[in-house]
């Protein structure tokens, strides 16, 4: 009997897209023509609409095949077990432009190894950056993300470093690492990616933090619509544990960590940090008044660091090629590289990592290839439901924390969902003050009345009644949700609104001419 | 397993009310009427802030769903691939509104805020099956499988 590897994702994705379906079929298959066929489930290199993509080793290289579904079973086996032919070949996975010229710090492993495979993980050069940490003392590793200029990914872009340094400084008897997996932004799915392709760089990179800040504890919290991310990331934990990653003897450095994984219950407002805090602490995801801040009474009061998973996963590159390597990639305050999602009617969809400061263009078009249907791009949302909504005429606008702000945008998450010309802006606008009526915790006024009060100011601009006065109290009513609200759902859901309003007036029946002096 | 048997468990975990609420709905479909009393009980807590924990979370469903659960993405990732229309399609295929359930009780239509499926939109989920491009076609075949799965 001769033998077979194949590579086949478990990302969701790919499952959404038939993976699962697609690996019995292989089996079976395998089994008519008595191969001995083994299959391992990857996370998903990120190029969505290869998959599922399947990838086999052939003279030290992977080559790929996507997407293939169950029907293709068959002639694939023909093929890898061939001369390699078939009409879904998409040659060595590694040159497709897509992903060559991407700048992997984070995503490195990502669809190339066993997410839940530790001898793999260090075999692809995993926990250089642990070793590293282990060896310093703690202040010096907070100062090493402090250089590196990391910013949290999670959407605010706070400097990371000022974190580590606050929850180190403070005297608790007990502190904690939480990881803000609650990823519910439309248009994001980097942490799905990472927690299901290479669970292990996160867990690297909450322990370095609980040495780095004195934190003995971690949690995940994570968004429950994300089932296949909380069962790879359970089986890593038990992995880790078992190799001694995680317990009371990190590598045998006499430092103790753990980390469980929380599953949420369906609520955005939890991606904020401290309504995520009380989540936790298993009570209603209310919002917290700031101060007092998280990284000195956080959860059940104690210092506790905040991170997102992105953020968390820069991490292990940092200390294991130092902050000024890390450092040279991007551009002014934005530094490191940053894993963009392509999202919506787009052509060539998924994740695409690299350092800060290419332009929105080059993602939407030269990497993206434009809509999946074809017709002209007239809209983007940049970094989820809070995020603007711009034209093709600012694309030129390069992709860093400072750009986007001056220009009323946001990097977020980095998430950008591409809207072909079939797109109504008001409707979005509207769905903005929809989404925040259903998702707000209800604890402050301008965010819990101010967008009911958004939905139907935006249907008597949509029906004409009393237009132009609707249309002051619609920025009115925007004013103050930024003034008045306590966090950001009620304090950003005015951003794809008026930059909808400002951007294209005329879908708000507006005479583009207030526009001409921009 | 009596209510309390099943959150027992929980008591003393970090955010052990959320995860004992997700057991008791795992167990028996949905939260019935007297959890609030029990899990207050256990919990040592009022049943108000059972019953306010409950109510914020979009999880938690205090009525028995259909036996196949239909999430349709209702977020912006989606609307930007026909999302909006697949809606109003899949409302007038299975003759059900977002949010209701059928009369005999098989399927509940229900719209969920980003399944993180958003480079392969429009996204559903049937059952705990994940469904990528999808279309009313795509959705009523899983709708099926998964029917069928649970006779045999």
């Amino acid at each position: 009997m001769s033998a077979l590897t194949l590579y086949l994702p478990l990302d969701s994705a790919a499952v959404a897209l038939g993976a699962d379906e697609l690996g019995d079929a292989l089996v079976r298959e395998a089994d008519k023509r008595k191969l001995d066929l083994t299959i391992v489930r990857t996370g998903s290199r990120g190029m969505h609409w290869l998959e599922p993509l399947v990838e086999v080793e052939k003279d030290g290289k992977r080559v790929g095949y996507g997407p293939v579904d169950e029907s293709d079973a068959a002639s694939l086996l023909e093929a890898v077990t061939g001369d390699g032919k078939h009409e879904k070949s998409v040659g060595v996975v590694e040159e497709i432009a897509f992903l060559k010229n991407q700048t992997r710090l984070i995503f490195g492993r990502c669809g190339v190894i066993d997410p839940v495979s530790v001898e793999d993980y260090e075999k692809h050069g995993g926990n250089a950056g642990l070793d590293k940490a282990l060896k310093m003392d703690s202040a010096a590793i907070c100062e090493e993300v402090f250089e590196s200029g990391l910013r949290g990914r999670g959407g605010a872009g706070f400097p990371a470093g000022i974190k580590w340094r606050t929850v180190a400084g403070a005297e608790a008897d007990q502190k904690y690492i939480v990881v803000n997996a609650d990823e519910g932004d439309s248009g994001t799915f980097a942490d799905r990616m990472i927690m299901e392709g290479d669970p292990f760089t996160l867990i690297q990179g909450m322990t370095i933090a609980g040495i780095a800040v004195g934190a003995t504890e971690g949690y995940i919290y994570l968004r429950s619509e994300y089932p296949v991310a909380a069962r790879v990331l359970n089986d890593a934990i038990a992995n880790a544990r078992k190799a001694g990653l995680l317990g009371d003897n990190v590598r045998g450095s006499g430092k103790a960590f753990d980390i469980e994984v929380f599953i949420g219950a369906g609520a955005y407002i939890c991606g904020e940090e401290t309504s995520l805090l009380n989540s936790l602490e298993g009570k209603r995801g209310e919002v917290r008044s700031k101060p007092p801040l998280p990284a000195l009474e956080g959860l059940f009061g104690k210092p506790t660091l905040v991170h997102n998973v992105i953020s968390l996963c820069s991490v292990p590159a940092i200390l294991e090629k130092g902050a000024a390597f890390y450092r040279d990639y991007g551009m002014g305050t934005s530094t490191g590289t940053m894993p963009f999602q392509i999202a919506g009617n787009v052509k060539h969809g998924g994740l695409y990592e690299t350092a800060f400061g290419l332009k929105l263009r080059e993602l939407v078009e030269d990497i993206g290839g434009g809509t999946f249907n074809g017709r002209p791009v007239r809209a983007v949302q940049i970094g989820g439901p809070l995020g603007a909504y711009l034209p093709p005429r600012l694309f030129d606008l390069e992709m860093d924390y400072e750009t986007m702000a001056a220009n009323g945008a946001g990097v977020g998450h980095g998430g950008i969902v591409i809207y072909d010309d079939s797109v109504n802006l008001l409707e979005q606008a509207r769905y903005a003050f929809e989404f925040c009526v259903e998702e707000s915790c209800g604890k402050c006024t301008p965010c819990r009345v101010g967008s009911v009060r958004g939905v139907e100011t935006m249907d008597r601009i949509r029906d004409d009644i009393d237009h132009g006065k609707n249309v002051d109290v619609l920025q009115d009513l925007c004013e103050l949700m930024v003034d008045g609200s306590l966090c950001a759902m009620g304090g950003m859901t005015p951003i794809p609104v008026q930059s909808a309003v400002k951007h294209f007036p005329e879908d708000f029946g507006i005479k583009p001419a207030k526009q001409a002096a921009e | 397993m009596t209510l309390a048997s099943i959150i027992e468990p929980y008591v003393g975990k970090t955010g052990g009310l959320i995860t004992a609420l997700h057991a008791v709905q795992k167990e028996r479909g949905f939260l019935p009427e007297d959890i609030e009393a029990v899990a207050a009980e256990v919990f040592n807590l009022t049943r108000a802030e059972v019953r306010g924990v409950i109510s914020f979370y979009h999880d938690f469903k205090r009525a028995p769903q259909g036996e196949t659960v239909v999430r349709v993405c209702a977020a912006e990732a989606c609307q930007a691939a026909g999302g909006r229309a697949l809606v109003a399609d899949i409302e007038k295929a299975f003759a059900l509104k977002m949010g209701e359930t059928s009369a005999s009780k098989d399927l509940t239509l229900e719209p969920v805020y980003c399944l993180g499926l958003c480079s392969c939109a429009p996204a559903a989920m049937v059952g705990d099956r994940l469904v990528a491009r999808a279309d009313t076609d795509k959705i009523a075949k899983t709708v099926e499988k998964t029917k069928k799965e649970r006779v045999s």
